[in-house]
């Protein structure tokens, strides 16, 4: 068979990173976009102005899409543990199990029991109501990730467990010890901040996209400019969130942050900040390395001559590969320096009282659009593979982790997945693009519509003849109203 | 009764609330080609557009609730019926996404209703095939899986996954009577009718299959005192049968759906009768598979504080889409 040369493990590990990263992206943009459609939705309720429930309709399509791809990848990650990881799910389940089963009862529930109404009520249970639809939705998002979180950060820092008889870690005194484990607060607020930076440029990439087209379309002005408070105050909170959760690593996984700062060697009086160079696990050494003396040890020990170990003090077989761990931090950075400097230029711009003018500034959001996924995905490789070779840091190796399996089948199943992935998710990423290529624009039509589709005759959805004042001022976008 | 079993009652609870539930959405996904591509299919897939989420997170809740529960059940279930789960995830992916897609692509729209049939005739198949994977006992050592990766491949499992291919059917029809009117009801007695007596032909002829292959299992319904507890099951469960078809026949609204549900649950119960105290046959009892008190109290604390609100704000989310489906207003 084709699989048989490769080993069950590695292509159980593929097959996990791919489906992980994979769910990931979705609820990376759903946390950010579910509170978006709140404050639109709480914007409209308040101020009256239809102007918000025309963008909320235009975004809630959107999320309809991308919650449709979380909730059905996701179910694939719950099951994920047993099939790929059986030893683990055995000797972990009582510590982590109930974490996650609290998500189900917390999160999950409270999501998908109100999308339905949120997507398709509007017209039956009223405003107030439908807005509390809305929250309840977004609440269910950052209530999964608290969780989720929590059971990924326990992996990292395990903390408050016992060995049993039988080899299972079982829950010791305190169950919130397990829950607020050392590095989960960090990763909590770093990653809420993530999706929320995601989703912020998106927003600003689209509306970027339609001002390039039409720079008098009043919905394109009102995302953009939303989307880029949004870039000017989170980003600048990210990075000192980003930088507080490496000195929690340090402090708990110091062989990873050597391998993200490429640090082999020890450096007894100041160490490097190394900007680029090429990992060279083999030889343990950066090659063409090119870095800065004595910044890491400013950035890690805030002083410029501290001492920094290298992996050097690590013994080979409990170390990460460097290379991924290196490069994907640096990108994440890189980015989440771009989206900050984005932030900088467009308060440079709304100061002027050009936010709406600067065409390079819209170029540039609209470049920056799909930044977020990148950095989400790189954070993660950085997190992942910089725990390695540890399923539970420390204590549990990936290698003893894995379920019984033969190669065939975990390879079928992984081809599978990866063809299923791409034709399927690659349609909905085709048509989220497709609905977001059309220019937002008053009396959009809500979650849903065949083209039997009767929203047009809802009573909620304001047609462009009751606001003519507000449809005047939009020339490019009148010809659309359908 | 002691934690452990209260854990097995809830799981088997999650069990059935997600075979009931979705059980309803796969049938008419099972049942979605054999209705008019135009206005039928439309309001046969919006009679669950709202709900369908909610109705497949009870499946993330056996799931999950197996891993917290009785972790060693969930590690050794999963690997040895590794392709069946991998099958029926997919089945989910092609399924779920079905809902949003068919609506966006008009010029696909075949092509995702095709997905949206297809998904779901994987996904029941799978989850019976797995449940008689489950039945028919799985090789342990240690603590894992011994056997090979095609064990749960046998006639007995292709029988098991028909039965809830045809009983999922028979859920879709019967919820689809209650919810729409006109033609497109009198198709769904229709197919009702067809699926009834295909489900009760599949239980017969599993449970006929249990008690001939299976010593231990023959022993358990068919001997004194456990026959006491034992022989009601089959009785009641032909007495809802018989009634169920007449409801369907005298054009009863919700009758027939009430009845599906009852026949199921009397289905599972028998099930329950079977398996028990077993969590995987032939060797491994629920209090071998347990987590440990501590894991098992915390959940319980979460379970009874969450889920009276869980049933109420489902219940409320069908109250608010109740009666039967209009063109208007659901998008
Ligand atoms: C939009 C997304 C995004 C952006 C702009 C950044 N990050 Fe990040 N980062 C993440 C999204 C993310 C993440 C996906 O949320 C991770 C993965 C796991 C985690 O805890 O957060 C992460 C992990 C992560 C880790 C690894 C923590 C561990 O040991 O597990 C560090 C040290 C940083 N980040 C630091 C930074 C710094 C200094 C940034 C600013 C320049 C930064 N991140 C920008
Ligand atoms: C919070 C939930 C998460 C948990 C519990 C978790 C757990 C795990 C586990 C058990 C492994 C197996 C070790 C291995 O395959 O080598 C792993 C690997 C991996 N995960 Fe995560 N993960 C989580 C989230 C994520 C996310 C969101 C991403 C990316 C977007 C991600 C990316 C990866 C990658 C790339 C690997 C492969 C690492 C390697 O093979 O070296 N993980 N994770
Ligand atoms: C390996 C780890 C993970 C597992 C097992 C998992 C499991 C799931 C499941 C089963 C669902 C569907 C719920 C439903 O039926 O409604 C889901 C959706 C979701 N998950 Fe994950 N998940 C994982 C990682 C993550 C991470 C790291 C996050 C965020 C930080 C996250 C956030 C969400 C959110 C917000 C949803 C709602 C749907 C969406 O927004 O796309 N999950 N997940």
């Amino acid at each position: 068979m084709m699989f048989d040369g490769l080993d069950a493990l590695l292509l159980a590990r593929i097959q996990f990173a791919f489906t992980v990263s994979f769910h990931f992206f979705f609820p990376a943009f759903t946390i950010g976009l579910a509170s978006y459609l709140a404050v639109l939705e709480g914007l409209w309720l308040k101020t009256g102005k239809p102007l918000y429930l025309d963008l909320f309709k235009y975004w809630v399509k959107i999320f309809a899409i991308t919650f449709a791809m979380g909730v059905v990848s996701g179910i694939v990650m719950s099951y994920q543990f047993g099939t790929n990881w059986s030893v683990f799910s055995d000797i972990a389940g009582p510590v982590i199990g109930p974490l996650m089963a609290y998500e189900v009862l917390t999160a999950f529930f409270l999501e998908a029991g109100f999308l339905g109404v949120m997507l398709f009520g509007m017209n039956k249970v009223g405003r107030k109501l439908h807005f509390a639809a809305t929250l309840m939705v977004a609440l269910g998002t950052f209530v999964s990730a608290f969780w989720i979180l929590s059971v990924n950060s326990w992996m990292q820092t395990p903390v408050g467990y016992e060995i049993g008889a039988n080899g299972q870690y079982l829950p010791g005194e305190s169950w919130l010890a397990i829950i607020f484990n050392p590095s989960f607060p960090y990763r909590l607020v770093h990653t809420v901040l993530a999706a929320y930076l995601t989703t912020a440029f998106v927003v600003g990439g689209v509306g970027a996209y339609h001002l390039l087209k039409t720079r008098e379309n009043l919905h394109a002005r009102k995302m953009f400019s939303m989307a880029m408070w949004m870039a000017a105050i989170v980003a600048p909170i990210q990075i000192f969130a980003g930088d507080m959760h490496g000195l929690n690593t340090m402090e708990h996984q110091p062989q990873k942050v050597m391998a993200m700062e490429g640090h082999y060697e020890s450096h007894p009086d100041g160490a490097p900040l190394y900007l680029f160079g090429i990992p060279n696990d083999e030889e343990q050494r950066l090659d063409y390395a090119l870095g800065i003396p004595k910044l890491s040890s400013l950035i890690l020990k805030h002083d410029l001559d501290a001492p920094v170990d290298g992996l050097d003090t690590i013994p080979d077989d409990e170390q990460p590969p460097v290379f991924l761990v290196f490069w994907a931090f640096r990108i994440m950075i890189a980015i989440g320096l771009g989206m900050m400097a984005i932030g900088m230029w467009s308060l440079l711009a709304r100061w002027r009282g050009k936010l709406y003018e600067w065409t390079w500034l819209h170029r540039a959001a609209l470049v920056m659009g799909p930044s977020g996924f990148l950095a989400v995905l790189c954070g993660w490789i950085t997190t992942e593979v910089g725990r390695q070779p540890y399923v539970i840091y420390g204590m549990l190796r990936t290698a003893d982790a894995a379920s019984p399996l033969e190669a065939p089948a975990v390879g079928a199943s992984l081809l599978a997945f990866i063809l299923v992935y791409f034709s399927v998710f690659g349609a909905g990423v085709w048509y989220i693009l497709h609905l977001m290529h059309k220019a937002p624009h008053v009396g959009e039509l809500g979650a849903k519509r065949g083209d039997t589709g009767p929203i047009r005759t809802a009573g909620f959805t304001p047609g462009p003849t009751q606001n003519p004042g507000h449809a005047e001022t939009l020339p490019g976008s009148k010809e659309e109203v359908d | 009764m002691d934690l452990t079993t209260i854990w097995a009652f809830i799981i088997a609870f999650a069990v059935f609330a997600y075979v009931v539930m979705d059980g309803f959405d796969l049938g008419i996904g099972i049942l979605f080609p054999t209705f008019d591509p135009g206005r039928e299919r439309d309001r046969a897939m919006n009679s669950i557009a709202p709900v369908w989420d909610g109705n497949e997170t009870w499946l993330v809740l056996g799931g999950g609730g197996l891993f917290a529960a009785f972790p060693l059940a969930y590690a050794v279930i999963l690997p040895a019926t590794y392709p069946l789960i991998s099958a029926m995830l997919l089945g989910l992916v092609f399924r779920g996404v079905a809902f949003e897609y068919r609506w966006r692509d008009p010029s696909h729209r075949r092509l995702w209703d095709f997905a949206f049939t297809g998904g779901s005739l994987v996904a029941a198949m799978a989850q019976g095939m797995t449940l008689g994977a489950l039945l028919q006992g799985i090789e342990v050592s240690g603590r894992s899986y011994a056997g090979s990766w095609w064990d749960w491949l046998t006639p007995y499992t292709l029988l098991t996954g028909l039965g809830t291919v045809a009983g999922y059917a028979l859920l879709g029809a019967t919820w689809l009577i209650w919810k729409l009117d006109g033609e497109g009801q009198a198709h769904a007695r229709k197919l009702a009718l067809r699926a009834a007596v295909a489900t009760l032909a599949l239980m017969g002829a599993v449970s006929i299959y249990n008690v001939l292959l299976n010593a231990e299992y023959a022993a358990r319904w068919l001997t004194a005192p456990e026959i006491y507890f034992a022989a009601p099951v089959p009785i009641i469960t032909a007495i809802v049968a018989i009634s169920l078809l007449r409801a369907v026949r005298k054009e009863r609204n919700s009758k027939p759906f009430w009845l599906s549900l009852l026949l199921f649950f009397f289905g599972m119960a028998g099930l329950g009768v079977t398996i028990w105290p077993f969590v995987i046959p032939p060797d491994v009892t629920i209090w071998d598979a347990a987590a440990p008190e501590r894991s098992q109290v915390f959940m319980l604390v979460g379970v009874a504080i969450t889920m009276p609100l869980i049933i109420a704000y489902t219940a409320w989310a069908y109250w608010v889409f109740r009666g039967k489906v209009e063109d208007e207003g659901y998008h």
